[in-house]
């Protein structure tokens, strides 16, 4: 049964009508056309589709989104850039290191990392392979990942 | 829409077979410096695709478009052919846009696969502006009544040495550079190169990380259906029944439910209602059939049973004697390897006035109108395609199969954009694997000098490419339609069976027996096709032979070797791990291979830690370091970027992978399955390019995967003593 629900993302107010049961990430991706979170298996297993519940990482792909209606603030890849265009320091390290190549990966690895480090400022590496546990990448860019982890954090 | 500004190189592609390989280098002409002995042709796809416009277009603001026909898969070659037009031309690496693979847009370069992109693409590319250059003097020297000679290219626009200048689109007065490439063309001298060898950043890394709509999957059209298909539960399975009204009730989202013989989709207008009603459909439709699957028996002894077609693909000298004085026998076993693209497959269709428009991740955007022409009985010149990015595919995953079925699907609701995404389950139980290898070794040691005199491979495998290519019966909804396509098998022997299992080496007699048998699963082009197994079985070998002589493993290939290159990468990763000190439990292993005999040199050496028994025999790799040599070198960063990934790509199909099945169906259908590395697992890696830049470009993206896995195989003998040969290294099999 559709019902109007109230959503926070990225510091905007969006009410939309819709089944409850909708996982965020169709919510994200299709009613209000992100880009950031990625449908990559829907189980919870992969990490494409991360998204920041407040300050800490989860995936949306299970996560029905009348679960976080009430002022949980939601942000995805697209709400981490100040307005101004200025990348977050997590961002801009990614791509200073080049930590890409197909990029799928990428939304699950910066939002891992915003949440690792807004928890833990300086991590070690061990830390830093913990906090991105969740993401994985078929390219295998994890290397340069965990360097320009290393780098937004200062370490 | 994404995708028109630029990055880089390096996974390099391949087709159209050998042919289109060999890399035209050589110049004929004024610079005598530029004469470097080589092949004097053109490369293949500029050949295909003569005319400078096909390759290069003159913008009315000053810049210039590069068109190729390749995709992007995270290889980077929309930066490496930037990078290449803006030097030949002498233009701002801003001012050159790139557009990549489109039906009737951009030169048919066929696939995006093989390591070919730089050899084939960017090469057309250089040799194109470099045409457009010679061209834009002679027009310009006789605007400016002098001679070409006295002209510079400089930011779009001709100078002469008078202050005059005038930019390359008023020189065309609104035309394009029709002029066919042909030899002699001058290219620019390496020396004055500033872009060419510069490791420039990839821009469309920052559109990534802004969240950039980039993807297939970014696609967004007014009125676009969302579609899923049902898939039987095994392979050839018929559908015996689906209650279609009972769906409709459960999911009232439901649009419309295609059902063509044994092909099923449902299409919503939201994406979630697509998903509740696949969800449903696995649930409740009813199938019958189904090919049995051959559970029961060993992987490598069933293959070792089918029928096959024998070739023998090395005869050098005569190796009969080994059937009596081998000093070493030995078998290895590669399993079925999944793709595992992390984003499934996705397609967007359009079926409106007769016309076919498909966004797609193919890795061919021709072939695949050409095949989908057929599928749909129509006409190719209607049918568009356009290759737009999408997950890193590694070779041909299910890409080519969703284009199909949305392809069927937007006909079924004309006019609409119908968008078809694949759900985990269906790539990882449809997508066709890299086939499983099976390898008998034999060899024989002269005892006195030490030297391998006699070298026997023999290898059991199925294909490893049944690209569409054309045709419409080896896509998945054409077998599953009322009226079915069935492929037929193989018989293009070449399909990348026995790649790389001709030893690099210097053996006086060496034969290779190949037998191609059909496995029991659906297959295609997997990053390196059989060079990945075949490479494994000889660099393991090799090593067995340097330990059972009491050898030093580098010294015993460096002197079977004779090619320069080849030993000049083994000995910089030598070098490299000098100084590495190894704790009990610990154990270093180094394997080489050229790509294909032809392309990259890549010596690996990886590091890996074996924990006791007692504490369940747990491999953890340490490093990996590589040295790559890839003759002249577009972007080191880049093919820094490719081969970092091939190691640990190639590390994680050693150490984890392995598609399973039970009589049914293929069993491993999510990542808990299928366990790829995480980042706990993930080696650190390091990796030495050495640049050559007077030698041709060699296809890289490729050329770790088999010493890796050998690397690894080897470390982790001389870490334990105990010698896996059946991938993957599980540490049960340490036990
Ligand atoms: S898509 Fe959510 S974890 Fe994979
Ligand atoms: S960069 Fe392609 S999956 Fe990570």
């Amino acid at each position: 049964m559709d019902a109007n629900l109230t959503l926070l993302v990225n510091g905007k107010q969006h009410t939309l009508r819709l089944d409850p049961a909708t996982p965020l990430l169709y919510v994200l991706r299709n009613d209000l056309a992100l880009n950031g979170p990625k449908f990559g298996c829907g189980l919870q297993q992969c990490g494409a589709c991360m998204v920041l519940l407040d300050d800490v990482a989860w995936p949306s792909c299970q996560l029905p989104v009348h679960q976080v209606t009430g002022g949980v603030a939601i942000t995805t890849l697209e709400g981490l850039a100040a307005p101004d265009g200025t990348l977050h320091p997590v961002q801009a390290a990614f791509v200073q290191e080049q930590a890409a190549q197909c990029g799928f990966c990428l939304n699950g690895m910066v939002m891992s990392a915003v949440s690792l480090l807004r928890q833990y400022p300086k991590p070690d590496e061990a830390a830093i392979r913990n906090g991105l546990f969740r993401v994985l990448c078929r390219c295998s860019v994890q290397a340069r990942a965990i360097k320009a982890v290393q780098r937004a954090a200062g370490v | 829409m994404p995708h028109d500004s630029a990055p880089i190189p390096s996974r390099r592609d391949f087709l159209k077979g050998v042919g289109c390989l060999t890399v035209g280098f050589v110049l004929f002409g004024a610079n005598p410096l530029l004469a470097a002995p080589g092949n004097p042709e053109l490369p293949g796809s500029l050949q295909d695709n003569p005319r400078i416009n096909a390759w290069l277009e003159v913008l009315a603001d000053g810049r210039v478009r590069v068109l190729t026909g390749k995709i992007e898969i995270g290889q980077g070659i929309r930066t490496a052919v930037a990078q290449i037009a803006a030097e030949e031309l002498d233009m701002p690496l801003e001012r050159v846009e790139v557009v990549l693979a489109e039906t009737g847009r951009t030169p048919d370069e066929r696939y995006t696969a093989g390591s070919a992109s730089i050899e084939q693409s960017a090469m057309s590319v250089r040799y194109a502006a470099a045409a457009a250059r010679q061209k834009l003097l002679i027009l310009a020297a006789a605007q400016f009544k002098t001679t070409p000679g006295r002209l510079t290219l400089r930011d779009g626009a001709v100078h002469a040495s008078t202050g005059r200048q005038l930019s390359f689109a008023q020189l065309l007065g609104g035309q394009q550079l029709t002029d066919e490439v042909r030899l002699p063309i001058q290219l620019k001298p390496k020396a004055n190169y500033r872009y060419v060898g510069q490791s420039i950043p990839r821009p469309d890394i920052e559109q990534m990380v802004r969240a950039e709509p980039y993807y297939v999957q970014d696609l967004r059209f007014p009125g676009m259906v969302h579609a899923r298909i049902l898939r039987p539960p095994s392979y050839e399975g018929r559908l015996a029944s689906f209650d279609t009204k009972a769906l409709q009730k459960a999911v009232p989202g439901v649009l419309q439910v295609v059902i063509d013989g044994s092909f099923v989709a449902v299409l919503a207008e939201r994406e979630y209602d697509a998903k509740l009603a696949q969800d449903y459909g696995r649930l409740h439709a009813r199938w019958s059939g189904g090919r049995k699957l051959p559970a029961d028996q060993p992987l490598a002894e069933h293959l070792r049973s089918l029928p096959a077609v024998d070739k023998r693909t090395t005869d050098k000298g005569n190796v009969d004697s080994l059937a009596t004085d081998a000093t070493l026998r030995a078998s290895y076993f590669k399993p079925y390897l999944m793709h595992g693209s992390i984003g499934p497959s996705c397609a967007v269709a359009l079926f409106d006035k007769n016309e076919l428009h498909v966004w797609t991740h193919s890795q061919g955007v021709y072939p695949l109108r050409d095949s989908l022409a057929k599928l749909l009985k129509i006409n190719p010149d209607n049918v568009h395609v356009k290759g737009v990015p999408g997950s890193g595919c590694y070779g041909h995953n299910g890409a080519d199969d969703v284009a199909a079925d949305a392809a069927l699907l937007a006909r079924a609701v004309p006019g609409r954009h119908v968008r078809v995404q694949w759900s985990r389950d269906d790539e990882h139980a449809w997508e066709p694997y890299g086939s499983a290898m099976l390898f008998d070794m034999a060899a024989r040691l002269d005892p006195k000098t030490g030297r391998i005199t006699h070298w026997q491979h023999e290898l059991w495998s199925d294909t490893h490419s049944t690209r569409p290519a054309g045709s419409p019966e080896k896509l998945l909804a054409a077998q599953y339609r009322a009226t079915p396509l069935l492929p037929k098998p193989e018989d293009d022997f070449s399909g990348g069976i026995y790649r790389n299992s001709e030893p690099y080496y210097d053996f006086p007699a060496v034969r290779v027996d190949t037998h191609y048998v059909q496995g029991p699963l659906r297959v295609s082009a997997l990053r390196s096709l059989g060079a990945y197994g075949n490479i494994f079985a000889l660099e393991c070998f090799m090593e067995e032979l340097a330990v059972k002589s009491g050898q030093d493993p580098y010294e015993f290939r460096l002197r079977h070797l004779t090619d320069e290159r080849a030993k000049a990468v083994i000995r910089k990763v030598r070098d490299m791990v000098r100084s590495e000190k190894l704790a009990a439990r610990q154990g270093l292993g180094v394997a080489f291979a050229r790509y294909k005999n032809k392309a990259a040199y890549c010596a690996v050496v990886a590091k890996v830690s074996v924990a006791p028994e007692e504490d369940g025999a747990t491999i953890r790799v340490l490093k990996i370091w590589s040295a790559i040599d890839a003759g002249e070198v577009i972007n080191p960063d880049g093919l820094r970027n490719q081969t970092e990934g091939g190691l640990i790509q190639a590390a994680s199909w050693t150490l984890n992978e392995e598609v399973l099945f039970n009589t049914q169906q293929v069993t491993t259908r999510q990542w808990e399955q299928y366990p790829i590395f995480r980042f706990d697992e993930v080696p650190l890696v390091e990796v030495a390019v050495l640049n050559r830049t007077t030698e041709p470009p060699l296809g890289a993206g490729e050329a770790a995967q088999g010493p890796t896995a050998a690397a690894l195989a080897n470390a982790v003998f001389h870490a334990c003593g105990k010698r896996v040969r059946q991938l993957p290294i599980r540490p049960e099999k340490l036990l």
